[in-house]
């Protein structure tokens, strides 16, 4: 079971993913997060396996935020979830450390199959 | 401004759409607004932008047209922070897309998210401003475009 972490601003964003998983039995969501900052402070404490990142956030952005939590442990996966869909936003952010990129809007289908893949890559360092 | 330049923003506000279920939007036909007074319903994101061109393209819509949306994928919440943070998503779509399609010679602002129409805006003197309706069952929010001309 992944224990997942919501990060977005929009509170209509972080509460759809939350009913995508809603009795879920392979993912639970372990936290929710409206900056970078309460992402970062969540991540400290409670270590979740994989994290749904938005980019353009208050106080402390995506791609500042995806560096710090690679600092406290770059085992933690994060898919980047934005509407800023551009090639240079998407290669910053995986050069950061997210392992996945989903374009905003997306269907719940697109999601679920995208934090599927999140989950089953490899953790940083095996072989 | 061509019709391929407005495109970029109708279709940032049609992918939105077509990604919710249920939701089968028709983009209607643009007319020219007056831009001494901007048409706009209870909720509107605005975008700046700058650059190459520069003025604003916003998304106005009525209450109930975001209650609708939210209501389709499943939110009970319908309370004004969530309509407006539903308008807020809507525009940041539009602006991504944007920003994607541009490139560097445009800069394109982080949405801006209010009741109505701020006070005393005022769209670009001497642009011409598109109003473009978009229709999904009773309702027709408008997506407006208002840039300057390229010289």
């Amino acid at each position: 079971m992944a224990r997942l972490l919501i990060v977005d601003d929009s509170n209509v964003i972080r509460s759809r993913i939350e009913r995508i998983y809603e009795g879920d039995s392979n993912v639970i969501i372990a936290g929710k997060a409206s900056n970078g900052h309460e992402a970062v402070e969540f991540v400290n404490t409670e270590r979740p396996d994989i994290v749904t990142m938005d980019l353009t956030m208050p106080e402390m952005d995506g791609i500042a935020c995806i560096t710090e939590i690679m600092a406290i442990d770059d085992s933690i996966k994060i898919l980047v979830v934005s509407a800023l869909s551009d090639k240079a936003t998407g290669i910053q952010a995986l050069s950061k450390g997210a392992r996945g990129f989903l374009c905003k809007p997306f269907t719940d289908v697109e999601l679920r199959g995208a934090l599927e893949k999140l989950n089953m890559s490899k953790t940083r360092g095996d072989k | 401004m061509n019709e391929e330049f407005v495109n970029v923003f109708v279709e940032g506000m049609m992918r939105y759409l077509g990604h919710l279920p249920d939701v089968s939007a028709v983009v209607g036909t643009p007319y020219l607004m007056d831009t001494d007074d901007p048409v706009h319903y209870d909720i509107t994101g605005i975008i700046g932008i700058s650059g190459e061109r520069k003025g604003c393209v916003y998304f106005t819509a009525p209450r109930v047209f975001l209650s609708h949306l939210l209501a389709t994928q499943g939110e009970t919440d319908l309370s004004d922070d969530n309509l407006l943070d539903l308008s807020g998503e809507i525009a940041n779509t539009i602006a991504g897309n944007a920003r994607s399609d541009f490139g560097k010679n445009f800069q394109i602002s982080v949405p801006l998210v209010v009741e109505g129409l701020p006070t005393g805006v005022h769209l670009p003197a001497g642009v011409r401003s598109f109003a473009i309706p978009i229709s999904w069952r009773n309702y027709t929010p408008l997506l407006v475009v208002a840039l300057e001309q390229k010289n």
